[in-house]
Formats: structure tokens, C-alpha cells, sequence
């Protein structure tokens, strides 16, 4: 069974996360410390609130070093994508800086946040396999990422403006919208992950 | 494009479904877990849950309905009903809970919307109202719709949308459960005045009265209960419904 690390720093959408991937068929560790990523097959990286707050948190619990050290597959969704980046314009938090990049507000949003289901442009990327070139996902969220590189872009959307809505460098990818509440579609995503992190392990 | 949202509400009291007209005359509508597993299949885009007894008792009890559904529930919940700290909206959350509402205790501490809005994140608070037309206004009522504040919704709308509300679920009393349709008016006076989304709430009896909710009230999302419960218009048809009057929605 591939065993995933979920890491708990406090945000909201921790618990539906883990169902999902469950749901899917791994067996998931939720994680609030470094050690607890040994052994595991990937690491997911969850997220709802603030940049500022998950960095703070991720910090305190020692985990910005074990996540920069992690070189295995890595799944970072909403908030736990935009930590991917250099610095979020959201509380001017400095990030994990694996990407480089920033965080900016949807400016030309006609509401904020951006609620709801969306149509997201997706690359061939394994992480979208099998699914339509324009699919359907729920988001919720202000800010988005702005990478240096376009190249780093696998999955666009757009509301107000285009914008990313995934990215991938290497193995640490990372989405926008939610896969764990984007229904079939959702849980399709979450399958290619950890489909990625069998492959892995098999390679290792 | 953003999808405009079709939100089945489940009431739930003791474990239970209810629901009732203009906030009384309940009747038992089914088990949450169930109803809410079934609206999640026939495409509801969110499931709204709101504890509507809001007891010490009813709380751990609505949690355990969180926890069941989010197992087999793979779109967002919302969760609601005696939310009263920071400490109570983690709980919620938690549980499984996406975005969690919060009305009553709300209007008795404003500061809790902010609180929360810091603590989670402004997309996770959804500020709920129940407001009751009096002359060419509408009253902001709280426990349920049992006690008048004396304050103007509108107002209410706009206060709570700045302190951090990410969403505003708007009520409408007198509409409530009587299938006459969203109060049009309460909805356009909202919008007006705030730049988050609005789901129109109270009333919905036919797939013409969500047409009106956004076609004449520019609402984000409509919730509904009676309709679905008792099977008067599925989730397909009223989507189906919906997108033939060029809504744009998620089929």
C-alpha cells in the first residue's frame, strides 16, 4: 500500500484531504513533525487560510527543513501550493522558495475570493492523466501563483484574468483548486499523485 | 468560466433531517449522512449542514454527521449552527467541515468574524442571516430566526463582509419553505453593497425561481432544501433547468 504523509500544521481542509487520498486507496499518516516523513512514499502538503500562518506553523514544527530536504514526490494544494514559491504578496511571508515565483491577489477578479467550480486548461502532465484538456474544479482562494518560469505552469483558469492553477517542478507539483472537493475529477488527480508515488517507490 | 452554485441545505436537529416553514412546523426529512451522500451524486456543487438546535448535545452530534460525511462526500461542506468561538470553528473544520457559517453568535460579538477570518482564512467564513421584511426593510433576526436584533441587514451585509465574512448565505424569513420564490429585493440590496459571493436563500419552489436568483439578483450560488427533500425538483432537472435558460452551471 503506498503510504502517504499528510502534514497537519493547522489548516482546515487537512481532514477532507486525507479521506480523499484514503478513498483512493493509500494509507495516510497524518504528520506534525520531521521524522514522520521517513519511510513514507510522498508527502502532501494541505492548505486553507493564510500563507503566513502555515509558514509560521510549518517553522515551529521543524518542518521547512524536512520539506526542503524531501526529495520524493510532493503534492501541495491551495495554500500548500502558493508555500511552493519564493514569497506570497499575501502578508508578505516569505515561502519555501522552491519554485521561483510569487503569490499575488487575483486583481482583476470580479469577487473576492474566487468561489466555486471552474474550468482549469490542463497539460499532459501525469497528474492529469486521464482526464479532459479543460475539467471542471472547485476553488476557493484570493491569491494565486505567479511563477518566474511559465515552463513551471502545468494548468491554467481563468476569472477575471488567466491565471495558474497548477505547477510542476520535478516532483513537487502542486494545484490551486481542490482536488479532495472537485467530486470524480478530484479524486482522479489525487489517484494520478499517488499512482506517481508507486512508480517512485518501485524506482527506488 | 466560474459556475454559477446549487446548494442543497440540510436542517439537522438531533441526528436528524428536518425542515419547516417560515422556521417552524418541522418535519422529519431523512438521515443527513444519506441525504447528503445522495445530493453529492445528483451534482450538488456544496452541501450545506445546519445545526439548527445548536445544544451542547447537538453539536457533538452534528460533528459525528461531519466526520461520517466527509468519508464518502467528495465536494465542499459547509457547516453551521451554534458556532461561537475560533475553538468551535476548528472543531468544525476539523470534523470535515470546508467553510463553516456563523449568524447568531456573530451578532452578539462582530469581532468573532474577524477572529475567524485571521485564524482560517476570509474563504472559510461564511457569515449566515436570517432577515424579516419590515416596511421597506429588512431586520436582521438571530437564535434561529427567534429573536429580533434590530439590525438592518443591508448594514449587517456590508459590516460583515468588511470584519471578513468570505461569503454571505442570505435568508429571507418570510420566504422561507413557502416556495414563493427568493426574496429578489433582499438579494440586489446585498449585492449592492459588498463585493463577496451571495447565496440566495428562502423560498426556491421551482427551477424559474433560481433562474430569477441570477438572472434578476446576480446571486452566486442559490440554496434550497424543501424542493430537493421531497423530491419536488431533482438536482439534474433544476441544473438541466438552469442551463437551458443559459445559467451557466456544472452538469
Amino acid at each position: 500500500m503506498t503510504r502517504l504523509a499528510v502534514i497537519d500544521h493547522g489548516a482546515g481542509n487537512l481532514v477532507s484531504v486525507a479521506r480523499a487520498l484514503e478513498q483512493n486507496g493509500a494509507w495516510v499518516d497524518v504528520v506534525t513533525e520531521p521524522a514522520s516523513l521517513d519511510g513514507c512514499d510522498g508527502v502532501v502538503l494541505p492548505g486553507v487560510g493564510t500563507t503566513g500562518a502555515a509558514m509560521d506553523r510549518l517553522r515551529t514544527q521543524g518542518l521547512v527543513a524536512a520539506l526542503d530536504a524531501w526529495e520524493g514526490p510532493l503534492l501541495g494544494i491551495c495554500v500548500g501550493l502558493q508555500l511552493f514559491f519564493d514569497s506570497s504578496d499575501e502578508d508578505d511571508t516569505a515561502c519555501l522558495g522552491f519554485i521561483e515565483g510569487r503569490t499575488a491577489l487575483l486583481k482583476s477578479a470580479p469577487l473576492l475570493p474566487h468561489i466555486g467550480w471552474n474550468d482549469v486548461e490542463l497539460a499532459a502532465d501525469p497528474l492529469f492523466a486521464g482526464l479532459g484538456s479543460s475539467t471542471l474544479f472547485y476553488f476557493v482562494h484570493s491569491y494565486a501563483p505567479v511563477p518566474d518560469n511559465p515552463d513551471d505552469a502545468i494548468g491554467w483558469s481563468h476569472y477575471g484574468e488567466r491565471f495558474v492553477a497548477a505547477v510542476r517542478r520535478g516532483r513537487r507539483v502542486g494545484v490551486q483548486f481542490h482536488p479532495e472537493r472537485s467530486g470524480t475529477a478530484g479524486l482522479a488527480v489525487l489517484a494520478n499523485f499517488i499512482a506517481e508515488c508507486q512508480r517512485g517507490r518501485r524506482a527506488a | 468560466m466560474l459556475r454559477k452554485r446549487v446548494i442543497p441545505c440540510l436542517d439537522v436537529t438531533a441526528g436528524r433531517v428536518v425542515k419547516g416553514v417560515q422556521f417552524v412546523d418541522l418535519r422529519d426529512e431523512g438521515d443527513p449522512v444519506e441525504l447528503a451522500a445522495k445530493y453529492a451524486a445528483g451534482g450538488a456543487d456544496e452541501i450545506c449542514f445546519l445545526d439548527i438546535t445548536a445544544s451542547s448535545d447537538g453539536r457533538a452530534t452534528m460533528l459525528d454527521v461531519v466526520r461520517r460525511t466527509a468519508r464518502n462526500v467528495f465536494v465542499p461542506l459547509s457547516v453551521g449552527g451554534g458556532v461561537r468561538s475560533v475553538a468551535d470553528m476548528r472543531a468544525t473544520l476539523r470534523a470535515g467541515a470546508d467553510k463553516v457559517v456563523i449568524n447568531t453568535a456573530a451578532l452578539a460579538d462582530p469581532d468573532l468574524i474577524d477572529r475567524c477570518a485571521a485564524e482560517f482564512g476570509r474563504q472559510c467564513v461564511v457569515l449566515a442571516m436570517d432577515a424579516k421584511r419590515r416596511d421597506d426593510a429588512w431586520e436582521v433576526y438571530s437564535h434561529g430566526g427567534r429573536t429580533p436584533t434590530g439590525r438592518d441587514a443591508v448594514t449587517w451585509a456590508a459590516e460583515g463582509a468588511a470584519r471578513g465574512a468570505g461569503e454571505l448565505l442570505v435568508t429571507s424569513m418570510d420566504r422561507d419553505g413557502t416556495y414563493d420564490g427568493y426574496d429578489l429585493e433582499l438579494l440586489r440590496a446585498v449585492k449592492a453593497v459588498v463585493h463577496v459571493p451571495v447565496i440566495a436563500s428562502g423560498g426556491a419552489g421551482s427551477i424559474a425561481d433560481c433562474v430569477e436568483a441570477f438572472d434578476g439578483a446576480d446571486a452566486d450560488a442559490v440554496l434550497a432544501a424543501s424542493i430537493f427533500h421531497r423530491d419536488e425538483i431533482t438536482l439534474t432537472s433544476l441544473k438541466a433547468g438552469l442551463a437551458a435558460s443559459g445559467v451557466a452551471v456544472r452538469l
